[in-house]
Formats: structure tokens, sequence, C-alpha cells
């Protein structure tokens, strides 16, 4: 129906005008650079997987000219990468779930309820927010060592789950504090306990900041190497990226086995970025801003 | 109120303030306990300022702070960059959606595995200095990796390479949430692209590009040890060429045992934190405010 009166618009007006200004093409130059740029050593990384060792040497930079496939073989089938995906997974998991219930009961409370110290409770773990990471690893792994908590997978995911935890309560509470007053008073109406609004009515409309807050913080206990050398040093126990930095010293010299194995480490990123990308842009911007 | 209900609250944060107690509080006391100490093992001796007199006297813990502050150099360009890039997606080009998505994956990637790939890439008979060759700039084919007078530059390359790409996302968010009847006005007004950025776009972009300078500030002085980790082979090298404070804190203890002299980094390190927090806390509240305004 409005098909119509705009296509009636468009045959009155004049055609585009076809000429491209010379600033254009400029700031397209610019973008393809910057493009360009931000794919490079993914598009290397991807072809040199598939290149044998021998071509590698003489063709560095350009298309592979065979496609070898025996790399992915070795990565996969002769080498503990799923075995370290899942050590990160379980602690990924583990930390999300963990730091999210703690921090949904936290912040609700301070979101919603009256008590003494809640402005200082939230400010004190906001101001957490900035404090490196580094700078609590050494009373920890005192303390670990001594009671035998190095290299299980409760003790690394206690201290994921705590590290990431104030950027959950912040963002939580304040999403909590936006929602409106009058639902609160009329689940309370209704005889519903603060237990059940958080859970039936709190939660399931929280969904968006949920999702941010799982992406941001699972990316974060996937992507780390500093706690998991330090405190996963059983070759049982390694992470996916302590792993990589073994494995990538230990093929020096087979480059196109060492990318096969980025690829493959890589891979689960890289689709979950494809398939939600609106999630992890914004989560991303909201954890840096942490 | 009866006693329950007045417990309540408490009951629901109890369980975050364990938490945070745990793995921020007590280290936090700890390494203050620590760092006047000289501990073997689990416990040991108070020594005064012993820990700090031995790192203050140490060539290698200021040559990590320095290098730690030559990276500062890394976030004008960063900057600059992420501004240049940012304007032009918001010009909404052909394509910009697309180039959009392309150039946050820097970001995505993990850094262990970029470093890993930079790594090779940049080896001396690697692909980028094949390709310098190949356009005949010979010159520019150093030992990016294996020189010490080059490696820290080359971790400063690929961080740049990587935490612009936030730059750039968080440039362009701040963009699209521009009052565009000011850069339309600018149009009709005649000014041309220069004037509109320069005039119109960059004074209402200082609070983002000053937030994004303070994190930038942080990640330089403490979360780069992955990139060195990774690009200088498990020691940030060649040689102590890429030592950073967070190496120095994390050789201090697990590959020296010496908690005492790790802690007392730890102190310094924290507390220049604590001098980061305040303009990072005036800068978000001031983000907030133009954000909802």
């Amino acid at each position: 129906m409005s098909t119509a009166p705009q296509a009636a618009a468009k045959a009155t007006l004049p055609p585009p005008p076809a000429l491209v200004g010379i600033d254009t093409v400029l700031k397209q130059i610019v973008l393809l650079v910057a493009v360009f740029i931000a794919l490079v050593p993914t598009i290397f990384m991807i072809m040199t997987a598939l290149k044998s060792d021998d071509e590698y040497t003489f063709n560095k930079v350009g298309f592979p000219h065979a496609l070898v496939f025996d790399h992915f073989d070795v990565v996969l089938f002769e080498s503990p990468f799923f075995a370290w995906m899942l050590n990160s997974a379980i602690l990924a998991g583990g930390a999300v779930v963990l730091s999210s219930a703690v921090s949904c009961l936290g912040a609700y409370a301070i979101a919603r309820m009256q008590f003494k110290g809640r402005h200082f409770l939230f400010s004190a773990s906001v101001a957490l927010m900035a404090i490196p990471p580094v700078v609590m690893i050494v009373p920890l792994f005192v303390l670990y060592s001594r009671i035998g908590l190095i290299s299980t997978y409760e003790g690394a995911i206690l201290i994921y789950a705590g590290l990431i935890t104030p950027f959950s309560v912040y963002l939580l509470t304040t999403f909590f504090r936006t929602l409106p007053k009058e639902l609160f008073e009329a689940a309370r109406m209704d005889g519903a306990g603060d237990f059940l609004i958080l859970w039936r009515i709190v939660l399931p409309l929280s969904l968006p900041a949920l999702l941010t807050l799982v992406v941001v913080n699972a990316l974060y206990v996937w992507n780390d190497l500093l706690i998991a050398i330090i405190f996963l040093q059983d070759d049982a126990k390694r992470t996916l990226m302590a792993g990589i930095s073994v494995f990538q010293g230990r093929y020096e010299n087979q480059i196109p086995l060492v990318m096969a194995g980025m690829v493959i480490a890589s891979a689960p990123m890289i689709i979950l970025y494809i398939a939600f990308q609106k999630y992890f842009i914004r989560g991303l911007m909201a954890g840096a801003i942490k | 109120m009866d006693q329950t209900s007045r417990l309540k609250p408490y009951l629901y944060v109890a369980p975050l303030v364990a938490l945070l107690l745990f793995v921020f509080g007590y280290p936090l006391v700890q390494i203050f306990e620590y760092s006047f100490k000289q501990i073997r093992g689990i416990d040991g001796p108070w020594i005064g300022f012993r820990n700090y007199e031995l790192i203050f006297g140490q060539d290698l813990f200021w040559e990590a702070v320095r290098h730690n502050l030559m990276l500062l150099i890394a976030i004008p360009i960063m900057i600059a960059w992420s501004l240049l890039v940012a304007i032009l997606l918001y010009d909404r080009l052909k394509g910009w959606k697309v180039y959009r998505i392309v150039i946050f994956v820097p970001y995505i990637l993990a850094v262990p595995i970029i470093a890993a790939i930079m790594k090779k890439m940049f080896q001396f008979n690697g692909p980028v200095n094949e390709a310098l060759r190949w356009l005949g700039a010979d010159f520019l084919a150093l030992d990016w990796i294996g020189s010490s007078d080059y490696a820290l530059w080359t971790v400063m390359l690929l961080i740049i390479w990587r935490e612009a790409a936030l730059g750039i996302v968080l440039f362009l968010a701040r963009l699209l949430n521009l009052d565009e009847s000011l850069t339309e006005a600018a149009k009709l007004d005649g000014a041309n692209w220069w004037q509109r950025v320069w005039y119109v776009i960059l004074p209402q972009m200082r609070v983002v590009i000053e937030f994004y300078a303070v994190i930038s500030v942080i990640t330089m002085l403490s979360s780069v040890f992955a990139y060195v980790y990774i690009m200088g082979g498990g020691r940030g090298g060649p040689g102590t060429s890429t030592m950073v404070v967070e190496l120095y804190i994390f050789g201090a203890i697990v590959r020296q045992s010496l908690p005492g002299i790790a802690s007392a980094v730890s102190v310094l390190l924290f507390l220049v934190s604590l001098l980061l927090i305040v303009p990072l806390f005036a800068m978000r509240r001031r983000a907030n405010e133009e954000e909802t305004a």
C-alpha cells in the first residue's frame, strides 16, 4: 500500500548525482586501510594454517597454492586443545554462574532495599573495578599454596568470580534501579516476597543486562592468562590461553602448525562474535567503561 | 519493622561481601603486611622498609617502571587513529556498518592468540619484513622481535592495534549519540569537513576522549602482562627489554618465591591505581551525565 506513493515520489525526484567527490574516495581509502589492518593478522593466521611447512618457507605472504589440512589434524587429535578448551569453559562457566548469583542478590539489595552501608558497599565495589588483578595475586598465591588450592578448579573459579563481581554489581545495580517502582509495589500487594520478586520479575526483565554480563565476564575468564598460569600450574588443569603460550613456544619453527592452533583457539570467539555481535560490542564497551 | 526484615538486606549482600573480602579485601591488607616482612614460605620476620629499599635500589625494577611509562606514548597515537576512523565511519559512507563490525575484531581476539600471531608475523624472516622488502623499504625490515632495541616498540604496536579497536567503537557510539542538528547547521553555514570536525564534533567528544585516555593509562600501567609474556617467550625479552611491572611481580612471586618483594611492588602499583581512580570516577560521572542529558 505504501509502495505506490513512494514510487510516485521516486519518479518525480531527479536521479541522485552520479559524481563521487574526491574526499569520499579518500575517506573510503582510509577506512579500507583500517579494515585491512584490523583483519591482516586473522587473514595471515588462516592462510598460513593451510600451507605446508615447505610452502611457508618460500611463500610467507601469498595465498596457499595447495590447501593442507594436516596441521588441523595434529592440533585436534594429537595435542590437548580440547582438554584446554574444556578447562577454560569450566572456569568461565563456574565463575560466571557464581558471580552472577552473588551479584544479583547483592545488586537487588543495593538497588531496592534500605540498609546501613549500602552506598558505601556500592561505591567500594565500583572502586574495586579499577584495581589491577595483579595486585591481588601475591597473598592469594601464598594462601592457596598453604591450603592446597593451587591447581584446583574451585580455587581458580573463586578468584575469577571475585575479579568479575565488581563489574557485575555495577551493571546490575544500575539496571535494577531503572526498573519502575510500581512493578515492585504491585508484586508486593500480591503478597510476593523479595526473593520471588527478584526471581520471577526482576531477572526476566533484566535479561539483556544479564546477557551483556555473561558475554563480558565469560570473555574475561576465557581470555585471561595471568591468573591461569599462576593458579593452575598442573598440566591437567591448563586453560586454553596458558596452553597456547606453551604450544606456540614448543613448535616455534612450525609456523603453519602454530597458526592452525590459533585458528582453533580463536574459532569459538569469532563464531560467537559473528552470531551475537550486538551483545559483544555493547558488552565490551560496558566492560571498558568499568 | 520486625527483626527478620531488618536483617534481610544483610542476608542478600552477605555472599557479595564475603566474596569481595576474600578476593580483594584480604589481599589488599595482606600486601601491606607482607611488604614489610622477609617472607620465606608463608611468613617471616618484620624488616621495616628493607623490601622497598631493595627494589628502589634495583635497576631491573626501574627498567620495568620505565617500560610501562614508555607504553604511555602509545595513547596519543591510539586516540588520533581511533578518532580518525570513528569520524570517517560517522560519515556513514557505503559499507560503514560492515566496516564497524570488522574493525572491532582485534578486540575480540584474545591477547595471547594475537600476540602469538604477531610474533610470527614480525619475525626477522617473517611476512612483514618480506612485504617491506618487496615494497623496497628494506631499511624498515628490522629485527622486530629479536632485537632488544625494538622489542618494546613492537609490543607497543600490537597494543595500539588492539586497543584502538575499542577506542573506535567507543568514539563511534558517542558520535552516533550527538545532536545532529549542530553538524547540519554548520554544513548549511558552509563549514567544510575539517571545520565541522574541529569546531563542532571534537568539542562534543572531549569527555569520551578523556575517559578513553584514562582507561588506556590504566591498561598501559597494569594490564600488558599477556602481551609481553607471549611476545617475550614467557620472560619478556630479549633480555629485559620488555620487562614491565606486572612481569616483575610475576617473576618475584612465581620464579623467585619472594612474596615480600612482590608485595612491595604490588603496594606501589595499588597506590598508583588509587590515584587513577579519582579521575576515572569523575569522568565516568560526566560521561553518564552527557549520555542522559
